[in-house]
């Protein structure tokens, strides 16, 4: 609670706090606000016609409508749902098989500790993207195998952090007492060590949440993520592709294509980065200490 | 010192192994039949009959034990033949070859701006903790490092090329690349900046600078917020130690002892960041050479990897995997040069 109230006390993380705030009321009322046309699945756009050009914002679409006239309010509103599902999944995902890896290791130590972290070492050595890539194009196009992709590619750091973690704290004087009185090796590590091996944990996840929503929309607007038509930013940029750059003279023609999918791309990341700076900042073992 | 990087060296195979090993293994997930397709140079080959597709996949070897694949695939690399790729339409190895320099020149020009503007703005922001410069320079670090980089590129385009028309997409302008291309203009490095000095020709050297602009913009923006947060948390750290305070004690002007006692310790993790940032803009080009229509190799791994082209894909992984390494062992050196306890361990 103390973590709280300093997080909400400082400028910074008070304004990504808001943000992040915001963002989960537009994706609670969404189905009020953008009411879904397909009831079997609310993550398709509605679609007013066929017309290849996008429309400007009007009254019947406040956002306009982008190519293939799918409607941008819509997009962005569910898109809202998308990006916490995929963030807070494939984060968590990559944060427990990170975490289970990392605590094997430092838990056995000796060759499998060796053997787990060169496995680490070769991963971190993959090219993230093109690995991610190539696994989502293998495993079929679509927003669930992108998650499942990045999920793949993402879970090292968590194992060496945790890892690196366990290994500081079991050398500290409240772990040998605990040996001392009797404790077994998994209580120690799952009533002392664990818990206090999370701090760095928190932080990484609220910065990789960002991340993965950043990259999740890289892909979808490689063509390799959401199919076309489905309540996502990045896949939403795909669409304005051949309009981002205006026409008929106007270079800014089309900008409502390219600026209302991308700008709470940006916003959503910077809310969970202001956030996790924050964290780092209040979480800091020298702070930590003086509690 | 010389024992360290050698069993460093001696890793290198290892890890690069494991790297190839695990990307085939990914790629084996695919059926013959659509690896197939990989290794065929006629799309009508591909409209036969059951039997012969099978007969090619068996010419092929695709239907061989993973195992027997791999090594099949290892022996040639070892002999140098890194296969053909066909979203490339030439042998991988002379792809990678001909389109490095370009993706060499775009990091390289966006490194500079990364490295010097990050690590000065860290110190400034460190050194005036709390002021308005400090303030300024986080926010637009951290708004840098929430813009995914195709939208701050789109962005860009949209700016620098539609409305200014400063800074057009492309290595070069159509005239520029014809000059390139003939035979007067003798290619040296293959980045087009540094051979057009070399041939005094300025023409090509500011078309290829306007055409780098962007790119190099979008690339740069994007890294820079993560060397400036650690130069400034770096160098608050240093500056709170007590040979800072017995300087400043003895009387030394804040100017030396900023720049030469603090400024020097606090570079040191950002050493280790900044070498690793710079094999990491490899992936950052990726997303940058595509918006930008820039025919460097991160563009060649996207659409080889789109069109699931395995030797590309392989050499491009392997490629990327000795960069690493090398980095690495590099920075570690230079980190092991600078620190002295390091050293001692």
């Amino acid at each position: 609670m103390w973590v709280l109230k300093q997080l909400l006390t400082r400028p910074l993380s008070a304004v990504g706090f808001l943000l992040l705030f915001a963002f989960v009321v537009v994706a609670v009322i969404a189905p009020w606000i953008a009411p879904a046309q397909y009831a079997n699945n609310p993550y398709r756009i509605p679609r007013d016609g066929y017309w290849a050009e996008p429309k400007p914002p009007s009254a019947e679409h406040i956002l306009g409508t982008s190519e293939g006239q799918y409607d941008i309010f819509y997009g962005v509103v569910w898109g809202t749902r998308t990006a916490f599902r995929v963030g807070i999944i494939v984060t968590l995902s990559a944060c427990l098989i990170g975490m289970t890896i990392g605590s094997i290791a430092a838990y056995y130590g000796g060759i499998v500790d060796e053997i787990l972290m060169r496995i680490v070492d070769i991963f971190y050595t993959l090219p993230f993207l093109v690995a991610a890539m190539v696994l989502t194009v293998v495993l079929g196009r679509s927003l669930g195998n992108s998650m499942i992709a990045l999920t793949s590619f993402t879970w090292m750091g968590y194992a060496r952090v945790l890892r690196s973690e366990i290994l500081r704290i079991k050398e500290l004087d409240y772990s040998q007492a605990a040996r001392s009185i009797g404790a077994g090796n998994f209580r120690i590590l799952l009533r002392h060590i664990i818990p206090n091996a999370l701090y760095p944990v928190f932080v990484m996840v609220s910065m990789n949440i960002g991340s993965m929503v950043i990259a999740v929309s890289t892909l979808s607007f490689l063509g390799l993520g959401a199919e076309v038509g489905y309540a996502d930013w990045g896949q939403m940029i795909s669409l304005a592709r051949n309009w981002m750059l205006g026409g008929g003279g106007d270079a800014t023609k089309y900008w409502f294509t390219v600026v209302c999918p991308g700008l709470p791309i940006i916003l959503f990341v910077l809310a969970w980065n202001l956030v996790g700076d924050a964290l780092r900042d209040v979480l800091d073992p020298r702070m930590r200490g003086s509690r | 010192m010389i024992a360290y990087i050698i069993r460093r060296l001696l890793f290198l195979p290892l890890v690069v192994t494991g790297v190839s090993m695990l990307i085939f293994s990914l790629l084996m997930m695919m059926s013959p039949f659509s690896r197939l397709a990989v290794y065929i140079t006629d799309p009508s080959a591909l409209k036969q009959g059951p039997q012969e597709l099978d007969e090619m996949v068996e010419a092929l070897g695709l239907n061989d034990p993973a195992w027997i694949q791999y090594g099949r695939w290892m022996k040639e690399i070892l002999h140098g033949n890194f296969g053909w790729s066909e979203s490339a339409r030439q042998p991988v190895l002379r792809a990678i070859r001909t389109l490095l320099p370009a993706s060499a020149e775009l990091s390289l020009y966006a490194a500079f701006p990364v490295i010097f503007l990050g690590i000065w703005l860290g110190k400034i922001s460190a050194v005036h903790q709390n002021t308005l410069v400090d303030h300024v320079s986080r926010v637009t670090a951290i708004i840098g490092w929430s813009f995914p980089t195709f939208v701050f590129g789109i962005l860009s385009l949209l700016v620098f090329y539609s409305i200014l028309g400063w800074f057009p997409p492309g290595r070069l302008s159509l005239a520029a690349s014809r000059i390139v291309q003939s035979d007067a203009f003798a290619r040296y490095t293959g980045m087009h900046t540094v051979d057009a000095l070399l041939n005094g020709n300025f023409y090509v050297f500011f078309d290829a600078l306007r055409h780098l602009a962007a790119p190099v913009i979008t690339l740069a923006y994007v890294s820079w917020a993560m060397i400036l947060r650690l130069m400034r948390s770096s160098m608050l750290e240093t500056l709170r130690q007590d040979y800072v305070v017995t300087a400043r004690s003895k009387g030394l002007s804040e100017r030396i002892v900023i720049n030469k006692h603090a400024k020097r310790n606090a570079l040191l993790p950002v050493t280790t960041v900044a070498g690793l940032m710079v094999a990491g803009l490899l992936n950052g080009v990726v997303v940058v050479e595509t918006v930008f229509n820039f025919r460097g190799l991160g563009a060649f791994a996207a659409s080889a990897a789109v069109q699931l082209d395995m030797p590309s894909i392989l050499g491009f992984s392997l490629f990327n995997g000795v960069l690493l390494v090398v980095t690495n062992l590099v920075v570690d050196i230079m980190y092991a040069f600078f620190d002295p306890r390091v050293r001692l361990e």
